[in-house]
């Protein structure tokens, strides 16, 4: 057994040590009538070279981009990670603790768990950040629990169909035992539609959630909308799925956002399919006490030295059990340790000069892609690296014709907004040469 | 820009030792390292105008500012740090090396289950044919993800004899979440969601929270004088507002509830379910099946018994297992197979919905595939009989030095209180803080709650007799210290990279992010 060391003569050893003279007698205290009477019915085991044998194998059932081109984005985006990262965040010193509970042998963690909540408040330009939660979808229904915390009275929640359907659903699943009523403002050409916020927003709003750039790409002025909702006492909460766009656009802070929650798995972390990606979790300072999930904060120990800590811990669930703000314990750590790293490494300079390269990927290619004939770009407005092209025919049609040439190419709104059949959502990052985006302009111009 | 400064970890690891460390500790403790740094953070490090990194050579036009709306564009530039690879791979090597972890010794955390992670996990996730795939991707294109996804349904629910499994929440509170948002959709469906769910007072704090986040007012239930649930206590509690009931099989003691089947069928006659947090898991594979002994519903924490690292805090899984009642109100989607096709059912009326986007944490998903597949069906019962001979041999070494609060036996951990040691003015904190200087991450503290001064120790099956005997001789040296030398424990840590960390000032005057 490769992770079990006993010998049979330790085994041995052990049971006269405890009193029992075998293996079975160590469930003496399990009711006869409740023990399993038969054997697992589990795979034999397998060596480490046949299973990652068969792992290729079946890995050969996907299309993935060592094979592909992909313009998926959608809320996941493929960039590309620098050599030190894995090379740091993996070592076992990073990968195997567990939550920094005792933090005189867990300032490792800490220390980085700090400069992550300090990196996110710098990038969101607002005030705090939490040492994560689990993704976007999860962190906009936390954040929505939050405005329902600090608004107890308040009975509705206002979002806009420009967020991503996922997180609407999770939202709604989420708050499905609560009474409170969920709002979705239809989207106006792709855009927020100030004038339905206005309408809806009243003394029963706990919050407005908006997501920026939005789920179709586009990234708005949302001093307006911020306003209208502090108007109402209600709270103004920004979701952004490519945080990126922060390199290059305004951010949550200066629209005056009371919480900006935000998809951190842009930030050195591979696609793969989805999870385990980064939630992030920023605040305003005067609502620290009402933030889930875990935070770090610095101190002293006993010989005045600066050290960290979990702290605040009097919200979390290991104290205040149901009186918590949040049921959360493990969060997605580790994701926050390979983002920490991969932004130290990417620094400023790389930030904003990333961000203009993927704004300039996504400027070519609208370009390019919308001078096919019957192409054009769906919605006006200012996109940053994402944005819905509406073709001559059904998308999916297009989609299943041009992955045969292993091109994932975007995807179709048909399966959340049934009524754009034609629509496709593409994604450009730095990761897209000119030639890729040629190839997709000339895949998609043969499909049409 | 401040240097990193050498601290005097080395000096204290040779001042401390005493001379009953070296009387009894047979152990090779490993105190820290040859050199520990002072590590100023990121920012303070970082020098204007210095690069870690190259941007990859532009191929298309530049982007120009004109090309959007000037009220967009972010007027100054976010302070990220400034620094090379070299200085970003000391700091990061540097802060590494102040961390303890399962991969540098002994972590006995009771109920997180810190067994070894292997390596070869790591590759599996890292493969690019499923690291490199999207969430939203044609599913004819990742049926190798959906045929993981698959298997690892079946061997969940093979290892808990459960009827369906969803694999989408992401950690084990996640998954208690999910569960009771399952519970009360099926209560619902039939006219009345219920307003209460029961939990133990031994329970996971997680176990009230989720409820809280469920809408459901939580009913405390008290253990009985042997630390466990009694069905009479049950009974008084149960009516046809309990939508559930939250149980730990084995409890937080390390006690296997040995009423369960009675508790179970007590909840049941009035219409309510029972949900198993499945923290403890790794004492019963291949030796009892919680779905055929009246459990209803349990969540599994991949990174515990599947040996998913921690990463100081996650990423995990938290998996839920239902009976078959409870199937079609599983979160979307669900997977379906077709033959060798496997497809996505996302049309599913009595679903409580997506609770996360996309599918679930699949990279640990595939980890513990890794792990399952490479334990194999002796493996995986091996596995829980060791789990449990290492727990069961420890509470025999140390039951003399310590007060055992309860006499039954235990199955994968078990847990001590500091009551001997009050006498002399220890405390489990300062045990927990001096085991350190031994080499060994201390228990969970203070927990379960029904326990005053609880040392909490779960050994897991992955460390071998010798280990197990110097944690042991460790916990002994203490205890004798604790009646001796009784400052020398209160005092501790003495030789970790720091002292007592003063975590009333954390609170006070919060610090929670680097100065600009």
């Amino acid at each position: 057994m490769p992770f079990i060391p006993h010998t049979q003569e330790e085994i041995n050893e052990m049971l006269s040590v405890i009193g029992a003279k075998s293996l079975s007698d160590l469930y003496d205290s399990v009711p006869d009538a409740l023990r399993m009477k038969r054997e697992l019915d589990l795979p034999e085991p397998i060596s480490e070279q046949d299973l990652l044998a068969e792992l290729k194998s079946i890995g050969k059932k996907n299309l993935a981009t060592d094979k592909a081109l992909s313009f998926l984005g959608a809320g996941i985006y493929p960039h590309f990670t620098p050599s030190a990262v894995n090379d740091l965040a993996f070592r076992g010193e990073f990968l195997t603790p567990y939550t920094p509970y005792q933090p005189e042998i867990s300032q490792g963690t800490l220390q980085v768990t700090f400069e992550f909540q300090s990196l996110m408040s710098r990038i969101f330009e607002m005030d705090i950040s939490n040492a994560s939660t689990y993704d976007l979808s999860t962190s906009v229904a936390e954040a929505a629990l939050m405005a329902l915390r600090i608004h107890k009275k308040k009975k509705k929640i206002i979002v806009c169909e420009g967020m991503h359907p996922e997180y609407r659903e999770v939202l709604k699943t989420v708050l499905t035992p609560t009474n409170i009523e969920i709002v979705t403002l239809p989207h106006l050409n792709g855009k927020l539609n100030v004038k339905a916020l206005k309408e809806n927003l009243c003394d029963q709003t706990a919050a407005c959630i908006v997501q920026y750039p939005n789920f179709f790409g586009i990234a708005e002025n949302l001093e307006e909308a911020s306003k209208l909702t502090h108007d109402a006492d209600a709270l103004f909460i920004t979701a952004t799925a490519e945080p990126f766009a922060l390199g290059l656009l305004r951010t949550p802070g200066s629209f005056e956002a009371d919480i900006a929650v935000g998809e951190g798995n842009s930030f050195g972390l591979p696609t793969r399919f989805g999870g385990p990606a980064l939630g992030v979790f920023t605040a305003s300072e005067k609502y620290l006490r009402q933030m889930p999930g875990r935070i770090v904060g610095e101190t002293l120990d006993a010989q005045g030295r600066k050290g960290y800590v979990l702290t605040l811990s009097t919200r979390e669930q290991h104290i205040r059990r149901e009186k918590a703000t949040s049921n959360i314990c493990s969060n997605h750590q580790h994701c926050a340790t390979i983002a920490t790293i991969y932004l130290s490494l990417i620094g400023k300079h790389g930030f904003s000069s990333l961000a203009r390269i993927n704004a300039a990927k996504a400027q070519y290619a609208a370009q390019k892609l919308s001078s096919i004939s019957g192409v054009k770009l769906q919605f006006e407005g200012n996109f940053f690296n994402e944005f819905v092209l509406e073709l001559p025919k059904r998308a999916q049609d297009v989609l299943d014709a041009l992955v045969k040439e292993n091109i994932h190419a975007g995807v179709s709104l048909e399966r959340w907004f049934p009524q754009c059949k034609n629509s496709l959502l593409l994604a450009f990052t730095e990761v897209h040469r000119k030639e890729d985006i040629d190839a997709l302009a000339t895949a998609l111009t043969n499909a049409l | 820009m401040s240097n990193p400064t050498l601290s005097s970890w080395n000096k204290a690891v040779t001042s401390s030792s005493t001379s009953e460390e070296k009387k009894t500790c047979t152990s090779t403790a490993h105190v820290g390292r040859t050199m520990a740094f002072d590590e100023p953070t990121v920012f303070e490090q970082s020098v204007e105008g210095r690069k870690g990194y190259q941007t990859p050579k532009l191929d298309v036009p530049a982007f120009a500012d004109k090309m959007l709306s000037a009220d967009l564009l972010r007027k100054k530039a976010a302070k990220l740090p400034e620094l090379t690879e070299t200085d970003i791979t000391r700091h990061f090597t540097r802060l590494s090396s102040q961390n303890y972890a399962k991969d540098l010794g002994f972590y006995p955390l009771g109920s997180c289950t810190m067994k070894h992670n292997p390596k070869t996990a790591n590759v599996a996730a890292s493969l690019p044919a499923f690291e490199l795939t999207h969430p939203l991707q044609d599913i004819a294109t990742a049926q190798g993800n959906l045929q993981i996804c698959w298997e690892m349904q079946n061997y969940l629910a093979e290892i808990s004899g459960m009827d369906a499994i969803s694999l989408w929440p992401c950690a084990g509170s996640h998954g208690e979440f999910v569960s009771l948002l399952v519970i009360r959709a099926y209560h619902a469906a039939q006219g009345n969601p219920r307003k209460k769910v029961l939990i133990p007072d031994s329970a996971h704090g997680t176990n009230p929270a989720s409820a809280a986040v469920c809408g459901y007012d939580v009913v405390t239930l008290k253990s009985g004088p042997d630390g466990e649930l009694h069905p009479e206590t049950v009974k008084a509690a149960m009516d046809e507002e309990v939508a559930a009931i939250m149980i730990t099989n084995p409890n937080t003691l390390g006690v296997f509830e040995e009423n369960f089947k009675e508790i179970s069928d007590i909840v049941h006659a009035k219409g309510g379910f029972v949900y198993c947090d499945g923290a403890n898991l790794n004492a019963l594979m291949g030796a009892v099946q919680l779905g055929k002994i009246g459990a209803d519903c349990m969540h599994f924490n991949l990174h515990k018994t599947f040996a998913v690292p921690h990463g100081g805090g996650g990423p995990g899984a938290g998996p839920i297992g239902v009976v078959k009642k409870l199937e079609p109100f599983l979160p979307k989607p669900i997977i379906q197979k077709n033959g060798d096709t496997f497809s996505v059912d996302h049309n599913r009326p009595h679903s409580i919905g997506m609770i996360k986007s996309f599918w679930g944490n699949f990279a640990c998903t595939l980890r513990a595939y890794a792990y399952i597949r490479q334990l194999g069906k002796e493996g995986i019962k091996k596995t829980s009989q060791m789990a449990v001979l290492n727990a069961k041999y420890i509470r025999k070494r140390l039951e003399k030095a310590y007060h055992m609060p309860f006499r039954k036996p235990v199955l994968h951990e078990c847990v001590l209180s500091d009551k001997i040691q009050n006498e002399y003015g220890v405390k489990t904190m300062d045990i927990a803080k001096r085991l350190m200087d031994y080499g060994f991450h201390p228990p969970t503290v203070y927990f379960p709650l029904i326990v005053p001064g609880a040392l909490m120790i779960e050994p897991t099956e992955t460390e071998n007799k010798q280990q197990i005997d110097a944690f042991c001789d460790a916990m002994l040296a203490i205890a004798d210290e604790c009646r001796e030398t009784p400052e020398v424990v209160k005092t501790a840590p003495n030789v970790s990279f720091r002292a007592r960390l003063d975590e009333v000032r954390a609170a006070r005057e919060v610090k929670v992010t680097a100065a600009l």
